[in-house]
C-alpha cells in the first residue's frame, strides 16, 4: 500500500489518495489522470492493465487500486 | 419520417395506443415492427445495412460467447483441472486469440460498413486533391442514424469481448436494441447492459411515467420548433455569406448557433428521451447544463454524454494502455525527460481520441480541425493547471465567487463558440477568416443598423426567440439548484396543466411553421 501511495502522490495530483474511496466518483480523477496513474503502476509493478480493467471501481480509491494491481500480478 | 412530421405525431400516437393495449410479453415486439416500419420511411437500402450489422453483432457475439463457456466448462472439467498452471493459460491465451480474432473481424464489418459509406467520398476528394487524380466520387446511399447505431453496436461487440455483458442470443432483439427508433436519429448512444433490462421488460401502463414522458416529449417541440428552428433561418443567412457579414456578424453568428444548436439537440433527446419515458423505458440523459460549464474538460462531462463516455472508454483508454504506447512513453522517459515521456500516452491518446471525434461528425477537414482544437484546448487546459491549482488556492475567496465562476462560465462558453464556427462555416479557411474579422473589423453600430432584419427574421421573430432563450435558461437554473422541475410541478398538478397547456399553446402557435415551411432536420441527425 505504502508503494502505490508514494506513486500516487509523487503525480502531483491535487487528491487525498490515503482517505478518499470516490476519486472517479466525485470527479477528483479525471481520464487524463487516469492515464497517467495507469502508466505510472504499469511500470511500477511491470504489469499491464487492460482497457476492460478501466472502470471507475478500480480507481476510486488507492486500495481499489492495489487490489486490481494485486489481481494483476496473480495472472 | 421527420421527427417534427404530423406522419411522426401519427405513428407515435398508434404506437403508444397499441403498446398498452397488447399482452405485454409482445411489447418489445411490437417497438421492432415500429423501427422497421419507421426506418423503411427512410429507405429499404439502409434497412439491408443496418440488418448486415445486427447480423454480425449477433453472430459475432454469440461465438465469442460460445467459446468463452466452452473454456470455462473445459477448465472446471476433470480434464482440465489436472491441467498445470503454465498449461491453464496456454490453453487460456489459445482461447481468447479465438474470440480476438472473431472480435476483430466484427469490428472490420461493423465500421467498415460505416467507413465504407460515410467516408469514401471524403476519401476520393483528398486523392484527388494531392495527387491531382479525376477519381468520379460514388453515390452510395448513407443510411439514417448509421454512425449512432453503429457505435451502438460496435460498444455491444466491445463489452460482450471484454465480459462485460452476456451475449443476446435472440437475434430479434439485437435487432431491436440496434434499431429502436428514438435512439436512431441523434442518440443518446445507448449500452446494452444499460437498455437490455429495460427495453426487453414488460411495462404496466404508469400514468406518471406517462404524463413525465409526454411532459418532455413537449418541452422538446418547444425547443426545437420556437427557438431552434427560427435561429436557424439567421444563423444559415449569416453564415451562407461569409464575405457581405464580417466582425460583429460572426460573432452574432456564433452566439445564435450557440443557442440554436443547443435548443435544437436537446430538444431532439428530449423528444427521445420523452417517447421512451411514455413506453417505460429509461434512458440515460446526454446533457447536464454544458454552458453552465467552467472549463473545457467540464463541458465535454456535460455536452453529448454518451458520444464523450464512448470515445473515453473504447478508444481513449484502450489507446492510452496499448503496449507500443507505454513502451514508447518508457523510451521517452529515458531518452527524453521524465515529465515528456509521462505525458506522452495522454497526450497522443487525446489527440487521436479527438482527431477520430471529429471525424465522427463528419467527412470533412472542418470537422477534423474542429476535433483537433478541442484537443489543444484540452492539453493546453491540463499544461496549465499546476499554475490554476496555485492561483486558486491563494486566491480561495476570489475563485469561490459567483463574479470569478460567471468569469469562467462566459469564457467556457467564447471559447466553445468560436471552436463550433468550424461547424457554422463547414471550411476550415472561411471559418478561421471569419474569426479574424472579430477582432479587425467589429463594428456593433452597423450590426444593428436593420441588417438583422433581412436575414429571413422579424423583429417578433427574435423576440419571440429571445424569450425562448430566456425561458430554456431559467428552466436550466432551476434544474442545477433544485433538480427536476417535472417532479416539483407534479406536486401542485392545477400549475402543471397550466403550464404545460401554455407550453403547448405555445409550440402550436409560436412554432416556426409559416407558409410553405419545412420543419428542419435536427443537426445532429447528419452526423
Amino acid at each position: 500500500m505504502d508503494e502505490i501511495l508514494e506513486i500516487l502522490d509523487g503525480l502531483g495530483l491535487d487528491a487525498d489518495f490515503e482517505n478518499c474511496t470516490t476519486l472517479v466518483d466525485d470527479g477528483i480523477l479525471e481520464s487524463l489522470d487516469i492515464v497517467t496513474i495507469i502508466a505510472e503502476l504499469s511500470d511500477a509493478f511491470d504489469i499491464t492493465i487492460p482497457a476492460r480493467d478501466i472502470v471507475p471501481e478500480n480507481f476510486n480509491s488507492a486500495e481499489a487500486m492495489l487490489s486490481m494491481v494485486n489481481c494483476l500480478l496473480d495472472e | 419520417m421527420l421527427f417534427t412530421s404530423y406522419g411522426f405525431i401519427a405513428f407515435l400516437a398508434v404506437l403508444f395506443a397499441l403498446y398498452y393495449v397488447i399482452p405485454k410479453r409482445f411489447q418489445w415486439l411490437l417497438l421492432l415492427a415500429a423501427d422497421i416500419v419507421f426506418y423503411a420511411c427512410a429507405g429499404w437500402k439502409g434497412l439491408c445495412f443496418m440488418a448486415a450489422t445486427v447480423v454480425v453483432s449477433w453472430a459475432a457475439t454469440n461465438l465469442m460467447g460460445t467459446s468463452l463457456r466452452a473454456q470455462k466448462a473445459f477448465l472446471s472439467s476433470p480434464e482440465g483441472k489436472v491441467l498445470e498452471r503454465p498449461e491453464r493459460k496456454a490453453y487460456k491465451k489459445q482461447c481468447e486469440k479465438r474470440r480476438k480474432l472473431i472480435f476483430v473481424l466484427a469490428l472490420i464489418a461493423d465500421l467498415g460498413i460505416l467507413a465504407a459509406l460515410k467516408y469514401t467520398n471524403f476519401l476520393i476528394n483528398n486523392v484527388n486533391a494531392i495527387f491531382s487524380a479525376d477519381i468520379a466520387s460514388v453515390d452510395w446511399v448513407l443510411p439514417l442514424g448509421i454512425s449512432f447505431y453503429t457505435f451502438q453496436t460496435v460498444s455491444y461487440v466491445i463489452d460482450v469481448y471484454w465480459e462485460k455483458v452476456e451475449p443476446e442470443r435472440n437475434i430479434l432483439r439485437v435487432a431491436l436494441f440496434t434499431s429502436f427508433f428514438p435512439l436512431l436519429i441523434q442518440g443518446p448512444i445507448s449500452r446494452f447492459g444499460d437498455l437490455r433490462d429495460t427495453l426487453f421488460a414488460e411495462h404496466k401502463a404508469d400514468f406518471k411515467q406517462i404524463s413525465f414522458g409526454l411532459q418532455r416529449i413537449l418541452w422538446g417541440y418547444f425547443k426545437k420548433l420556437v427557438i431552434a428552428d427560427r435561429l436557424l433561418v439567421a444563423v444559415t443567412a449569416l453564415c451562407g455569406d461569409p464575405e457581405a457579414y464580417t466582425g460583429a456578424y460572426v460573432f452574432i453568428g456564433a452566439v445564435l448557433y450557440a443557442a440554436e444548436l443547443y435548443a435544437d439537440f436537446t430538444g431532439g433527446i428530449d423528444i427521445t428521451i420523452g417517447i421512451a419515458q411514455v413506453l417505460g423505458i429509461s434512458v440515460k440523459e446526454n446533457f447536464i447544463r454544458p454552458y453552465f460549464s467552467r472549463n473545457i474538460a467540464e463541458y465535454w462531462r456535460r455536452w453529448h454524454i454518451s458520444m464523450g463516455t464512448w470515445f473515453k472508454d473504447y478508444i481513449f483508454y484502450p489507446l492510452s494502455v496499448a503496449p507500443w504506447l507505454l513502451k514508447l512513453s518508457k523510451s521517452a522517459r529515458k531518452k527524453i525527460s521524465d515529465g515528456f515521456g509521462r505525458k506522452l500516452s495522454v497526450y497522443v491518446s487525446t489527440i487521436v481520441t479527438w482527431f477520430l471525434t471529429g471525424l465522427w461528425h463528419g467527412a470533412a477537414w472542418n470537422f477534423v480541425v474542429w476535433g483537433l482544437l478541442n484537443a489543444f484546448f484540452i492539453l493546453l487546459a491540463e499544461e496549465f493547471k499546476p499554475v490554476s491549482q496555485r492561483f486558486r488556492a491563494k486566491h480561495e475567496k476570489l475563485v469561490s465567487g459567483f463574479g470569478y465562476r460567471a468569469f469562467e462560465t462566459l469564457r467556457t462558453f467564447l471559447l466553445m463558440c468560436s471552436l463550433r464556427v468550424l461547424d457554422c462555416y463547414r471550411d476550415v479557411t472561411v471559418s478561421f477568416r471569419a474569426i479574424g474579422t472579430v477582432f479587425t473589423d467589429f463594428n456593433w453600430r452597423e450590426a444593428f443598423s436593420g441588417t438583422l432584419l433581412q436575414l429571413g427574421l422579424t423583429g417578433a421573430d427574435y423576440i419571440i426567440a429571445f424569450c425562448g432563450v430566456i425561458v430554456m435558461f431559467a428552466v436550466s437554473c432551476v434544474q442545477e439548484k433544485r433538480g427536476s422541475v417535472r417532479e416539483a410541478l407534479w406536486e401542485k398538478p392545477v400549475l402543471s396543466y397550466a403550464v404545460f397547456f401554455i407550453l403547448a399553446v405555445a409550440v402550436l402557435t409560436l412554432g416556426a411553421y409559416g407558409v410553405g415551411y419545412d420543419a428542419s432536420q435536427f443537426i445532429y441527425n447528419q452526423f
